[in-house]
């Protein structure tokens, strides 16, 4: 154990290795084999990137049958490790007994943990698949119901995904 | 002092020397060795129907309930034996059987000691398969009480207290086994005064506040130690804040002063003029006869330069038993020694026949006796209450300061304040002395300050500021702090919240007499109230550390606190 401080090398190169040739010629091969491969890369903002169900975008409310899942117990805003979301709970006359007069969710905060998504006990709250978010004001980047609320129809893949990776 | 036979006791492998009339759960207790309990409470008559406090005491073939075994000399009790552990697992297991698994809806989720043991003594899973029984939920047991069946676990906590404290026996359990259903007696209610208590009590979700209902979740707020101000009997309680606006009352442990209880009037009433819209945010002044919104310095100077106009004789003083001690003290003290005028009294607010045997009281301003011991009555050859008033209608008193109470509510002194030239009031809402106001000082709520009361027993207790305002901040002693609280930035709209413009009324009349020409160098109420300490004998020895949590008694001389006429 222990160095010795001194840089030992096997041998010094020779002449053929000191002239680089082999080496842009190593270079060159790689990249001309990559310009007859096909592409990956796409053309954004003409084609959109499609994510797969795992992706974890901007988190969303489900919506089904017209009213959010949502109870408004607030552990979403309680895990959340940089406290972007907001809720205020009232009362329904439907079975859930309560709803979110109030749910805000701070973009800017925001980390796309997806531990909202984790905890919520009615899978109300998912990650969706949008992952475009454009705000020119900290009061913009804050989503009410009226940005985050979305159908259970838009949000099928994640739903399955969700069920089966339960 | 009488010699007691004290029996030994060996709780754990530990030997204490304890009363022999206690129970193996309150001689526990009193030596810090926590027996987890249900339907015991230290109040309330031993029922012994939760079977959690199962403990195992030497030389007994089965396992006994702590909470009505009386303990007996030579006895060896353990509580955390196999035997124990396992027949406590059993117990939450039947009693978590039926309980629907909502915690994330219900409001006592975060202070539940249903689900505090569920991670304590529980086995941790739940091995019933079968369907729950369905019972009725949103039940409106009164007033200000919703009952949802489905979460009781029958500890009957709620019925004895209905039955024993409150003394309306109104609530009873039907049916039988899991079927048993708490209910009111057909026709009637539970509306009585202290109704509210049984929501504290109840050690599941199954009472909940009609009033806080589903406002926020426990954790959400933060907690500062408070007294009440419904009254002269100032019960300790603990104020709930989020985004600086106060959400609940609940009653805090002194047995000196409530016990664990509070009235429904006091819990309801007496936190929503803090958050009010009504509040007055600056100071304002009277011009061209409107009231107008103005800043500090301008309103102190037209306070000076119009007291000056007037003769010392002319001028009273309406001190205030909603105020502390301390505003009181300086107000009396300004009054009497740098304007000079003799004449300074406080109305009392005496409801006749509204007091009971447990803690409401006819007086209900939180501080009569503490101000009237401050000094605020009249300097000998001064008019008290009645002769101000009299002054008033008869033109020989013109100018009036009030302190923090709305005189104006009673018709009299309603009628006669027109005739004054000058009326300058300290309030927090507006009420309809401050229609009458020339000047208006928008003061704190007694919920945003520093300060002590003295209840009708002569108990000295603390008010801690739990909202903060412009002047000041909330007090980090006696204070449970939230998540929100603690992290919050100027970006949060979670955390944003509107500050009031409002100073404590000491602090004002400082200024105000120092505008005067005094020289008075109050910068904290702590300060204030070391002079109030070394001037009034009855507060002698006390400071704000030694008040703490609880209070402590003054010692009243007769002859000022000797009841006294409503004005």
């Amino acid at each position: 154990m222990g160095s010795t401080g001194k840089i030992i090398r096997k041998k010094d190169l020779n002449i053929w290795q000191k002239s680089y040739i082999p080496e842009i010629v190593k270079g060159l091969r790689q990249t001309i084999t990559e310009m007859f491969k096909p592409k990956f890369t796409i053309q954004y903002p003409e084609e959109r990137f499609k994510p797969q169900p795992s992706f974890r975008g901007r988190p969303v409310l489900v919506q089904e049958n017209e009213v959010e899942r949502c109870v408004a117990c607030g552990l979403c805003s309680r895990v959340c490790p940089a406290l972007a979301i907001e809720v205020q709970a009232s009362e329904t006359e439907l079975e859930k007994e309560r709803y979110p007069i109030k749910f805000e969710i701070n973009m800017v905060r925001c980390i796309f943990c997806g531990f909202c998504e984790e905890v919520c006990p009615e899978e109300a709250i998912v990650m969706s698949n949008e992952y475009e978010l454009v705000f020119s004001s900290q009061e913009e980047a804050v989503f009410g119901k009226d940005k985050l609320l979305m159908t259970t129809e838009h949000l099928k893949d994640r739903l399955e995904f969700l069920r089966q990776n339960r | 002092m009488i010699e007691r036979t004290m029996a030994k006791i060996t709780i754990n492998d530990k030997m204490f020397d304890v009363d022999p009339e206690l129970t193996v759960i309150q001689a526990a207790a009193q030596n810090g060795i926590e027996i987890p309990h249900f339907c015991w409470h230290p109040k309330l008559t031993v029922s012994g129907n939760c079977r959690m406090c199962l403990v195992e005491i030497e030389k007994t073939p089965k396992l006994a309930i702590a909470c009505s075994t009386r303990v007996a000399d030579g006895m060896v009790v353990k509580t955390e034996s196999e035997r124990v552990i396992k027949a406590r697992q059993a117990v939450m297991e039947f009693l978590l059987i039926n309980h629907p698994l909502d915690c994330p809806i219900c409001d006592e989720a975060g202070e539940c000691k249903l689900q505090d043991y569920s991670y304590k003594y529980s086995i941790g899973y739940s091995r019933f398969d079968e369907n729950k029984v369905h019972k009725p939920k949103r039940v409106r047991l009164g007033p200000n009480v919703m009952l949802d069946v489905e979460r009781c676990i029958m500890c009957s906590r709620c019925i004895r207290f209905s039955d024993e404290i409150a003394k309306q026996p109104v609530l009873t359990f039907t049916q039988r086994g899991t079927h048993v259903v708490l209910t009111t007696f057909p026709g009637t209610h539970l509306d009585n005064d202290y109704s509210m208590n049984v929501i504290e009590l109840c050690p599941v979700g199954a009472l909940t506040s009609t009033d806080f209902r589903f406002a926020s979740r426990v954790w959400e707020m933060s907690s500062t130690d408070s007294i009440c101000v419904g009254c002269s009997r100032g019960c300790n309680t603990h104020v709930w804040v989020r985004k600086n606006e106060i959400l609940r009352l609940t009653p805090r442990f002194n047995e000196e002063v409530n016990s664990y209880w509070m009235c429904d009037s006091g819990r309801l009433n007496t936190f929503k003029f803090v958050n009010s819209q009504e509040r007055l945010h600056r100071p304002m002044i009277r011009k061209d006869s409107a009231l107008v919104e103005v800043g500090w310095d301008e309103a102190i100077a037209r306070t000076v330069s119009d007291l000056r106009s007037f003769k010392k004789s002319e001028i009273a003083g309406i001190g205030s038993a909603y105020a502390t001690n301390e505003d009181n003290y300086v107000f009396q003290k300004v009054m009497k020694e740098i304007i000079g005028t003799k004449n300074v009294d406080f109305v009392q607010h005496i409801e006749e026949n509204s007091d009971d045997e447990l803690l409401i009281r006819a007086d209900k301003t939180p501080n009569s006796l503490g101000a009237r011991q401050v000094g605020v009555r009249p300097v000998e050859g001064g008019s008290d209450i009645a002769r101000i008033l009299k002054g008033i209608e008869e033109g020989s008193i013109k100018a009036l300061y009030v302190l923090e109470d709305d005189i104006a509510r009673d018709p009299r002194i309603a009628a006669a304040l027109p005739n004054l030239q000058l009326l300058i009031v300290h309030a927090s809402v507006h009420n309809k002395t401050t229609q009458f106001a020339d000047i208006v000082i928008s003061c704190s709520t007694y919920a945003e300050k520093n300060g002590t009361m003295a209840n009708f027993a002569g108990r000295v207790q603390r008010l801690r500021p739990a909202v903060a305002t412009l002047d000041q901040d909330r007090a980090k002693d006696g204070f449970a702090m939230s998540r929100w609280d603690k992290f919050a930035s100027q970006n949060d709209r979670w955390g944003r919240s509107v500050k009031k413009d409002a100073r404590s009324s000491w602090r004002v009349l400082t200024a105000i007499a120092n505008a005067l020409g005094a020289k008075l160098k109050y910068s904290t109420s702590e300060e204030v109230f070391k002079e109030i300490t070394d001037k009034v004998p009855s507060f002698k020895g006390m400071t704000y550390v030694r008040l703490g949590a609880q209070g402590l008694n003054m010692s009243v001389s007769e002859s000022v606190s000797k009841p006294r006429v409503t004005a």
